[in-house]
């Protein structure tokens, strides 16, 4: 009768539910990641934009704040203001980026998709874990597009390939922290307006009060106090130093790590949200 | 239940409540609601909105939990065992369920993965469904570019995909002109002789619930006024009827006043009440006969 049903007991037969529950668990998030890049796909403006942006922001903030380097004091590691400004300007993006992660299940809200798969076998973390990966695969390519255009600008990078390596994972880990908070926003507000509102208004004083695009140390007393506990500061200072010449890898490790357990809570906490999103139904 | 096996579909005393607006009491949306469904037949709820079909069909379909209550879907019971359920249940909500960024075929053959098919077997169930809802030519079409009726097939066939125990059509035909509506009319009723699927149908429509189902429930303020088969019901009301529609529930008394004399009244007075503050009996000659009628006696004339 339901040979779905019977397909999945007589396929895998031997292995115990608990891995064959993660393989599911593993496949549908393929499925959905693939979804939402294949919308992308699709959507060659809006693509465009997302990669074109971060590159309008690198040139335009290297070009405006080119000078600071002359204030005594400021540390860009090594060389120009473009080579400090690059890992900033790629934290930046993927934070701007992933906070409009949410809209995706807005949209599912709005039309029946999301009860659709809510009533499916899919689970919760599967529909998580799609949004996710895809926010961070955008990102990646993203990233890839900002250090390219900073090559051909001039910018170089002693930390070499293990640096580029390290900023891709603490941005990728940035990205997944942020589109966590906007999923969870989603889920809360089913709003678009409110969840663009919100995240917007938490973004720019996390990013401002980080060495995204300034030396901390030249900045009040209170925002370096602020900056440490900032993981937008982790995934900048983690990727700055992991580019430079003389990498301190004791700062670099520490922040990837609280990094990758800060992006395995949040994405356990907004899986936690759909309670509430069913609650409300 | 009489017979041994278990119901496609069975709801007992179902009772689900809403927080109400500040200071107001909590909304009732189901208040003791009981269905039974059996294998292979189509079942509908019938009522006003707000009634609480929808509600019925989200706990049913393990979306939304009931305050009180029992329900299982094919002897599974939806609150232990709600992934067990979700295996062998199709949902079509309200809205459009189709991927807007998808094709037709993309978003089938998704729906068939996501229940476990194999690639090979979601394509061919995929390709079968689309020749059977006539959706071939648009199959490589993105579901946005859809019409409200071709999109409401594609919504259909998703719910197929992967051969449920039961169908849950949430207003299927609201929104849609008359002949998209004939035409999934069609398909639905086409459903129980292609597949072996019980189907719960919400609907408005009198004429939709007569011409797909095989028994049907009208629903109001959460709970089943009248059930049977539409020919027990229709026997009932012997004839026709002039609906109007009453502003407040207390114009009910004085409308039933009005009327007395005709059959429709006096043989039924159940099926007034299911209709609760919307009556769609009443009388065809209206006289102020009574001191509780409060329409003005030149309304009334005309």
């Amino acid at each position: 009768m339901s040979s779905a049903l019977a397909e999945a007991a007589t396929s895998t037969p031997e292995l115990p539910a608990r891995r064959r529950e993660r393989g599911r668990l593993l496949q549908h998030s393929v499925y959905l990641t693939a979804r939402s890049l294949r919308t992308l796909w699709r959507q060659p403006t809006f693509a465009a934009m997302t990669l074109i942006a971060p590159i309008i922001w690198l040139l335009l903030f290297g070009q405006l704040f080119r000078s600071v380097v002359h204030i005594p004091g400021f540390s860009t590691g090594s060389g120009s203001y473009l080579e400090f400004i690059t890992p900033g300007v790629i934290v930046m993006t993927a934070l701007f980026s992933s906070g409009w992660a949410g809209t995706v299940y807005i949209d599912d809200m709005n039309r029946g998709v999301m009860d659709r798969l809510l009533a499916s076998p899919v689970r919760r973390g599967a529909m998580m874990i799609g949004t996710l990966a895809y926010q961070a695969v955008t990102t990646v390519v993203q990233t890839l597009i900002v250090f390219g255009v900073a090559y051909i600008s001039g910018a170089r990078f002693r930390g070499g390939v293990v640096g580029i390596v390290v900023t891709i994972v603490a941005t990728a880990l940035i990205s997944v922290i942020m589109a966590s908070f906007s999923n969870a926003l989603a889920l809360l507000l089913r709003q678009q307006e409110a969840l663009i509102g919100v995240s917007q208004f938490i973004v720019l004083p996390l990013q401002f009060l980080s060495s995204a695009i300034m030396d901390t140390r030249l900045s009040p007393h209170w925002v370096q106090h602020v900056a440490r506990y900032n993981p937008v500061d982790w995934a900048v200072v983690a990727s700055r130093q992991a580019l430079s010449a003389g990498t301190e890898w004791g700062a670099v490790w520490p922040r990837v790590g609280f990094l990758a357990a800060l992006a395995a809570a949040m994405a356990w906490l907004a899986t936690r949200a759909f309670r509430s999103y069913q609650a409300s139904i | 239940m009489s017979d041994s096996s278990s119901p496609a579909l069975s709801a007992v005393d179902l009772v689900k409540t809403y927080p109400g607006a500040r200071g107001k009491p909590r909304i009732r949306a189901l208040d003791g609601l009981s269905i039974n469904v059996q294998a292979g037949t189509v079942f509908a709820l019938l009522g006003p909105n707000g009634a609480g079909k929808s509600t019925a069909v989200k706990i049913l379909a393990t979306l939304s939990r009931p305050d009180s209550g029992h329900a299982s879907v094919a002897g599974i019971d939806v609150l232990r065992d709600p992934n067990g359920v979700r295996h062998i249940i199709g949902l079509v909500s309200q809205k459009a369920s189709s991927d807007p960024m998808a094709t037709a075929r993309e978003n089938l053959v998704l729906a068939g993965r996501i229940h476990g098919m194999s690639s090979s077997s979601a394509r061919a169930r995929a390709a079968d469904l689309l020749s059977r809802f006539a959706l071939d030519e648009a199959a490589e079409r993105l579901a946005k570019t859809f019409s409200g009726g071709m999109a409401r097939k594609l919504d259909v066939a998703i719910g197929l995909m992967h051969r449920p125990q039961v169908l849950f059509l949430d207003e299927p035909t609201t929104g849609l002109d008359p002949q998209a509506r004939t035409e999934l009319w069609a398909e639905i009723d086409r459903l129980s002789a292609h597949e072996d699927v019980a189907v719960l149908l919400t609907t408005h429509y009198l004429d939709e619930a007569d011409q797909l189902a095989d028994r049907l429930a009208i629903v109001d303020h959460g709970r089943v006024v009248v059930e049977g088969t539409p020919e027990q019901l229709k026997a009932e009301l012997k004839g026709d009827t002039v609906q109007v529609e009453l502003a407040t529930a207390e114009a009910i008394p004085g409308a039933m006043c009005c009327c007395r004399g005709l059959p429709v009244c006096a043989t039924s007075p159940r099926l007034v009440r299911a209709f609760g503050p919307v009556p769609r009996v009443v009388p065809a000659r209206c006289r102020p006969c009574c001191p509780r009628w409060k329409m003005p006696t030149s309304r009334c004339r005309r």
